[in-house]
């Protein structure tokens, strides 16, 4: 659901008050937290959607990589996950067991336990999964702990929207096809370990509200203001031609009229330009506040386990708009 | 030199700008309307044809828009809209078409450092004549300190950003050196868009 439609829907349902829930509803963040003890606390979220791609094992990797995410953008490790499944009867249930294979295999590699599930009959099929992971307290991100002077590191490029758009109508080439497949699928479980090493400030990842809406939730919840640099943004192979060429999704201009008001963007920036950082990601990276003693060695880490991070801005203090783009 | 409609009532994203696009490739078409009814439609197409190289020229009536793109004299080919800027040199600010040079260190040459800082000097007076002048400049390492203040060729770079090269200077390099405030001309950049760089079209030249 875009995010305006959201945020008029959750208005009315009423917020919880318990001490033991550390991450509610309030600041938007990735995942519900609820401390069970002095040592450890429970994160608990689910995430499901329809095909991103035709191959139904890498669209089951790329559902449980972007489940798995919201466990690793607040600092913990997956537990247990369950598959929520909606399929028709007119599909060979071949293509189910692909997806779920795919699915079942990324959350081994996360180090998690897949133990059971839910399925519905379905017109469209659509999967992904309900997943428990375990913090310290101590070591839970949120997105509401981004201090001024911190930098801002995202860890992966940006496009999937635009590419999985261009890739439908066969105007991206196959190989950036297969590069958006290849980030989509790839775990922020390293990113993730990483970050707790190099002691992060605040953590969200980047999903269907894109960059600059995941972005302003953490400068809302953090009560700061954030500068982005177009220019140092990473983006997926041929994602600037294809945005240029019109194959824009409908939820990035979703994203970008929800932020009406609270973005700012440098006069040289083309519209197209502007929608590629609202474009909605599937099983997007990390983005991670961090201190500035501690951004080099995370990036270098980072860049060393092969996953293409970049610094992309700074935290500054709260001003007039919760993100300028430079 | 034919005028095709082409109605897009009802269609989603990205079909109107597909359907759009055949058109404008079909022989002899030479105006195309389409006429889309939602406000995203609109601006894709929009974006698709401007960058393509036609002129459009939108009117509203009765709930939908009417978009008529036109041919351009000199218009691109209508197949590769996208290519006339490539991803790779998206932070370039102008034509610029010559080579990249990937500069790793502030002294040119193996050797006594005085002289390599005399000879980077004269290396940058000279790009700075050529013509075309360099795609873009990609500072790493040591080589980040021709870019931030207290640069000796910071005249030159200047004039090179100016003139539509492509500056860019490694932010783990910037963070390392602690010159992250000091940086000077062009943008902060990371290895992903430097590597898109050197594996771009362009002929890389290495200064280590």
């Amino acid at each position: 659901m875009g995010p305006h439609t959201l945020s008029q829907v959750l208005r009315h349902l009423p917020v919880p008050n318990n001490p033991r829930l550390l991450v509610g509803l309030e600041t938007s963040d990735d995942a519900a937290v609820y401390r069970l003890n002095n040592e450890q606390a429970l994160i608990v979220t689910v995430d499901f959607f329809t095909p991103v791609v035709d191959d139904p094992y890498l669209f089951g990797q790329i559902a449980a990589a972007n489940a798995l995410s919201d466990i690793y953008a607040m600092g913990g490790k997956p537990l247990l996950a369950l598959n929520i499944v909606c399929f028709p009867d007119c599909l060979p249930p071949a293509v189910l067991g692909e997806i779920l294979r795919g699915g079942a295999d990324k959350v081994m590699e996360g180090g998690c336990i897949l133990a059971g599930g839910h399925t519905v009959r379905d017109d469209e099929p659509k999967y992904g999964l309900a997943v428990a992971g375990l913090a310290p307290p101590a070591d839970i991100v949120t997105n509401a702990t981004a201090r001024p002077g911190d930098l801002l590191v995202l860890t992966k490029p940006l496009g999937t929207g635009i590419i999985n758009t261009a890739v439908k109508v066969e105007l991206a080439s196959e190989d950036a096809g297969r590069e958006a497949g290849r980030c989509m699928s790839a775990l922020n479980k390293e990113a993730s370990a990483a970050m707790l090493r190099h002691g992060a400030g605040a953590c969200t990842d980047i999903t269907g509200f894109g960059l600059l809406g995941h972005a302003a939730e953490m400068a809302a919840a953090s009560k700061v203001s954030l500068q982005i640099e177009f220019s140092a943004v990473p983006l997926l192979p041929e994602t600037m031609e294809m945005a240029r060429m019109g194959l824009i999704p409908a939820g990035a201009y979703d994203n970008k009229n929800h932020l009406e008001g609270k973005i700012s963007f440098a006069s040289r920036l083309k519209p197209e330009e502007q929608l590629v950082l609202c474009d909605p990601q599937t099983s997007g990276g990390l983005l991670i506040s961090i201190p500035e003693a501690g951004a080099g060695a995370l990036l270098n880490d980072l860049v060393q386990k092969g996953i293409p991070a970049a610094v992309i801005g700074k935290v500054l203090p709260p001003g007039e708009k919760l993100i300028n783009v430079i | 030199m034919s005028h095709k409609i082409v109605d897009c009532r009802g269609l989603n994203c990205p079909q109107p700008v597909i359907n759009t696009k055949k058109a404008l490739e079909e022989t002899g078409v030479h105006t195309v309307t389409t006429i889309v009814d939602n406000e995203v439609s609109r601006q894709n197409v929009s974006m698709f044809a401007r960058n393509a190289g036609y002129s459009v020229s939108e009117e509203q009536k009765e709930g939908a828009y009417y978009l008529t793109i036109t041919r351009r004299d000199g218009a691109g080919d209508p197949q590769t809209p996208g290519k006339e800027q490539p991803s790779v040199p998206r932070a370039a600010a102008g034509p610029a078409g010559g080579p990249v040079y990937f500069i790793t260190t502030n002294s040119l040459g193996q050797g006594s450092p005085d002289l390599g800082q005399v000879l980077m000097k004269s290396l940058f007076v000279t790009l700075a004549t050529m013509n075309p002048p360099p795609a873009a400049l990609l500072f790493l390492n040591t080589g980040v300190f021709l870019s931030c203040n207290g640069s000796p060729v910071m005249e030159q770079l200047e004039q090179l950003h100016a003139g539509g090269t492509a500056v860019l200077s490694c932010g783990t390099c910037l963070e390392y050196y602690k010159l992250k405030d000091k940086l000077a001309v062009g943008s902060i950049s990371n290895m992903f868009d430097i590597n898109n760089w050197l594996y771009g079209p362009h002929k890389v030249i290495t200064i280590a």
